[in-house]
């Protein structure tokens, strides 16, 4: 490219966009001109294969993978009924979505780093999360990792890479971008490192946060290799995608950052698994480019256990979906097909899991909660003369008052802030 | 954000800037004193013993460890001594990245040249314009184990990654407990700051908004040597830092600095020079005004003043403070941010909710701060404390 535009040139050499043809008809660029991106499938509502070239995995990886699917939805309706108990402080189901989550975690490397927004139980369940470890974070008993600091279903695993779960919207996909540029800068300066991506799971609601834009833009700039999946559900709480965006959908942003980018049926999970896999590839291929994965799919349950989301949408349309499409029955219609599952494989499964789900929750539920002095550490690395000093001050105000406060359910009582 | 151009050329780019930028003709109109001042003259920094004009007063500081002190020093202004610090963090860590808006090419500040082209693009490089991006980037490397120093350009464009600051960065550890996996590699550089004519959007000291955040360290140097030594601690810190930098220095500070790699300790304050009584509490560029009313104050007055350095704002070291409060009794602090809920309000609520401190005291705590406004251009010097202001500080106290 030259310093100056020379005379007659088909081109524009305007740095900003370089390949770009002059024209002399006036025409804006209508959204509508374009047709909406597809969306790829490679299995009918029926569990019949319509693209024969789909990689499957064997049998065995796919009960597996149909195993953990109607583990999460099975955990959701029982944690759900464990909060309106009052058992639990907080809960949020990801039913309609455990295809997504559950066939592009499939498809990643023990290896690969993950960030998450919150509806991804399925990613933490195929990535071999324990129940255990499911039930002492919600019940923040003193073997949560997280040292009952979190919110429930706020988790994270160091052992599998995923980093833990924060409230704020979006704020980890920037995070991504930098976690994979890590990666890559690790791997110039030590080829002999397995190559690894970084996975991000968000909505396409969080999508519309200021850290979408910076995320994809760096993500782009910097070639990171790092694949963004946005499970489109439909809704931001009772907020409906004609209200979050007038573009089509999110995958066509993915373009204009100069990502490539695909939309995939989020309730096939065969079709999300290859997607994964395939975006694996491209985000390693080159020292690295970031992807977009636009998975669609139908938030069945509330928003949160919070939420009431008959007060925005018909429960017919819920209904509707549950019994329709939905990524578990299409999937076990395949296995049927494929006379590997039936009926009362199917009832045997469910009340195994039921039990085994009751039982480490009842576990958990039973365990003590973390010591009062997890309150002040973790702060800064070392505890500071500052906090070192209110931990004192409020020994001293509980042994002063005694009755005022309930500590027995804690690890060490008072005696632990010490 | 970027800087509106003709600022951009003038206060930074330009090779003809004076060292002393308050000395041109075009900058007096906004910044300087009248003539027959006695108080408010400019700051002399070629004699100003808040630096070091000589290899040996640099080299005596006992915070240095042996082998620094018997080496060699080299002169450099600040945003020289950010570079060197720069360059020794990337060349001992292939981890270490800088990055931000423009750094590529040196950063409008010059504190990153050369960088690029000694370690590679790969380690220094610009990123699109956008602070929430830069920072949230920041963590994400951080957290895969890289030393990542990021450069908001300014610090009064970093509240668009405030949220990533508060909300991520200050509390990943903390959520992430027994994992204990911390962001120990990231450091965010921003200048900030008067200038004499930064007006709204390049004048700001937004720390105290820092100091409310549990979970990061917010430092600020106060000259060459402590902006190296402190950064490189920042950079080696287990903790997120906030390290921010007074633009006004950048050019203006020049003293001797050791020519190694050295660290100085977070959370400790400094006691720049010893007395017994008044304490004289300050950090960053307000220094320089308190060293110079302290000056005045003692020759006028025949008091003995303490000077004492913060240098790390949050977790600030109160010990070392509220000790020397309790030898003198008597207390000026000084900044340039708002007075309300700044820095001053915290050292002044802490030395009276000490009991020992509280009963020693001769006169109530004083403050001297930017007013409750924003910097307005042309009123810059009416804003930021002055030699006078500080001086009649403690006059009163004395005299209370």
């Amino acid at each position: 490219m030259g310093p100056s535009q020379k005379p007659g040139a088909a081109g524009v050499r305007f740095p900003g966009a370089v390949d770009s043809k002059f024209t002399s008809s006036l025409s804006f660029q209508y959204p509508e001109t374009n047709t909406a991106i597809p969306t790829y499938r490679t299995m009918s509502p029926e569990g019949e294969i319509l693209d024969s070239t789909v990689v499957l995995p064997s049998d065995d990886a796919a009960l597996k993978m149909y195993l953990n699917m109607i583990k999460v939805s099975i955990m959701d309706l029982i944690m759900v009924e464990a909060q309106r108990q009052g058992r639990l402080s907080f809960y949020m189901p990801s039913q309609g979505e455990e295809g997504i989550c559950v066939g592009s975690a499939a498809a990643l490397e023990k290896d690969d780093v993950i960030f998450s927004q919150y509806r991804e139980a399925g990613v933490f369940m195929q990535k071999g999360y324990t129940l255990e470890e499911f039930m002492s974070q919600l019940f923040a008993n003193r073997k949560d990792k997280g040292r009952g600091r979190n919110m429930p279903v706020h988790y994270g695993s160091k052992e599998l890479n995923i980093h833990s779960i924060s409230s704020p919207l979006a704020t980890q996909i920037p995070h991504a971008s930098g976690a994979a540029y890590a990666l890559k800068l690790q791997r110039i300066s030590n080829p002999s490192l397995p190559p690894r991506v970084v996975a991000c799971y968000f909505g396409e609601g969080a999508a519309s946060e200021g850290d979408f834009h910076g995320a994809l833009n760096i993500a782009a700039t910097r070639s990171c290799p790092v694949i963004f999946i946005c499970r489109n559900n439909g809704y931001a709480i009772s907020t409906p995608t004609l209200e979050q965006y007038r573009g089509d959908g999110i995958a066509s942003r993915g373009i204009g950052y100069g990502i490539d980018t695909i939309r995939v049926d989020g309730n096939d999970i065969w079709a999300v698994r290859e997607v994964t896999m395939k975006a694996r590839e491209i985000a390693l291929k080159d020292g690295g480019r970031p992807v977009l994965i636009e998975a669609m799919s139908y938030r069945i349950s509330h928003h949160s256990t919070s939420d009431d989301s008959f007060a925005y949408r018909a429960r017919v349309e819920v209904e509707d979906w549950k019994r329709r499409d939905n990524p578990i029955t299409r999937l076990r219609k395949y296995l049927e097909r494929k006379g590997v599952w039936d009926e009362s494989q199917e009832i045997e499964a469910r009340t195994n899991i039921k039990k085994e789900i009751l039982r480490a929750l009842s576990e958990a539920e039973k365990e003590k909660k973390p010591p009062i002095r997890s309150m002040f550490e973790d702060v800064y690395k070392e505890m500071t003369p500052e906090l070192k000093e209110q931990m004192g001050e409020l020994r001293r105000v509980m042994q002063e008052y005694p009755e005022e406060y309930d500590v027995g359910e804690f690890e060490g009582g008072v005696a632990s802030l010490k | 954000m970027r800087i509106p151009l003709r600022l951009s050329t003038f206060l930074v780019i330009s090779p003809k800037a004076p060292r002393n930028i308050h000395s041109t003709r075009f900058q007096k109109a906004y910044s300087t004193h009248p003539p027959g001042a006695k108080l408010n003259k400019s700051i002399d920094y070629g004699s100003t013993p808040i630096l070091c004009h000589s290899t040996s007063s640099a080299l005596q500081n006992p915070e240095l460890s042996p082998e620094i002190r018997n080496g060699t020093t080299k002169r450099m202004n600040l945003f020289q001594s950010v570079n060197d610090a720069l360059s020794l963090a990337l060349s001992s860590d292939e981890t270490t990245m800088v990055f931000g808006e423009d750094v590529g090419f040196g950063g409008v500040f010059r504190c990153s040249t050369g960088l690029a082209d000694q370690y590679g693009t790969h380690r220094v490089f610009n990123t699109p314009l956008c602070e929430q991006g830069i920072v949230g980037f920041a963590i994400g490397a951080a957290a895969e184990g890289m030393k990542a120093v990021a450069e908001i350009q300014f610090a009064d464009y970093v509240y668009p990654a405030f949220d990533q600051l508060v909300n991520e960065a200050a509390k990943w550890r903390y959520r992430d407990g027994e994992y204990g996996r911390g962001l120990g590699g990231l450091t965010v550089r921003m200048p900030c700051g008067a200038v004499g004519h930064g007006a709204l959007y390049h004048s700001q000291s937004p720390e105290s908004l820092f100091t409310h955040i549990p979970g990061l360290r917010v430092i600020m140097p106060r000259s060459p040597i402590q902006a190296k030594g402190l950064l490189l601690a920042a950079i080696q810190s287990p903790d997120p830092c906030i390290f921010m930098e007074p633009k006004a220095l950048y050019r203006a500070a020049v003293e001797h600095v050791p020519i190694d790699a050295y660290t100085l300790p977070l959370s400790v304050a400094e006691i720049v020079k010893p007395g017994k009584d008044l304490t004289l509490i300050s950090y960053g560029h307000p220094m320089y005004t308190c060293s110079a009313a302290l000056q005045a104050a003692e020759r006028d007055l025949g008091v003995s003043i303490e000077l004492i350095d913060l240098r790390t704002v949050y977790p600030w070291d109160k010990e070392t403070v509220l000790a020397s409060v309790r030898k003198t009794g008597r207390c000026v602090v000084v900044h340039e941010s708002m007075i309300n809920a700044g820095i001053g309000a915290e050292v002044a609520a802490s030395i009276q909710g000490d009991k020992e401190t509280f009963l020693r005291m001769e006169a109530p705590v004083a403050r001297v701060a930017g007013w409750g406004i924003h910097m307005p251009l042309m009123f810059e010097k009416f804003n930021v404390p002055d030699v006078a202001r500080v001086y009649d500080a403690i006059k009163k106290s004395i005299q209370y």
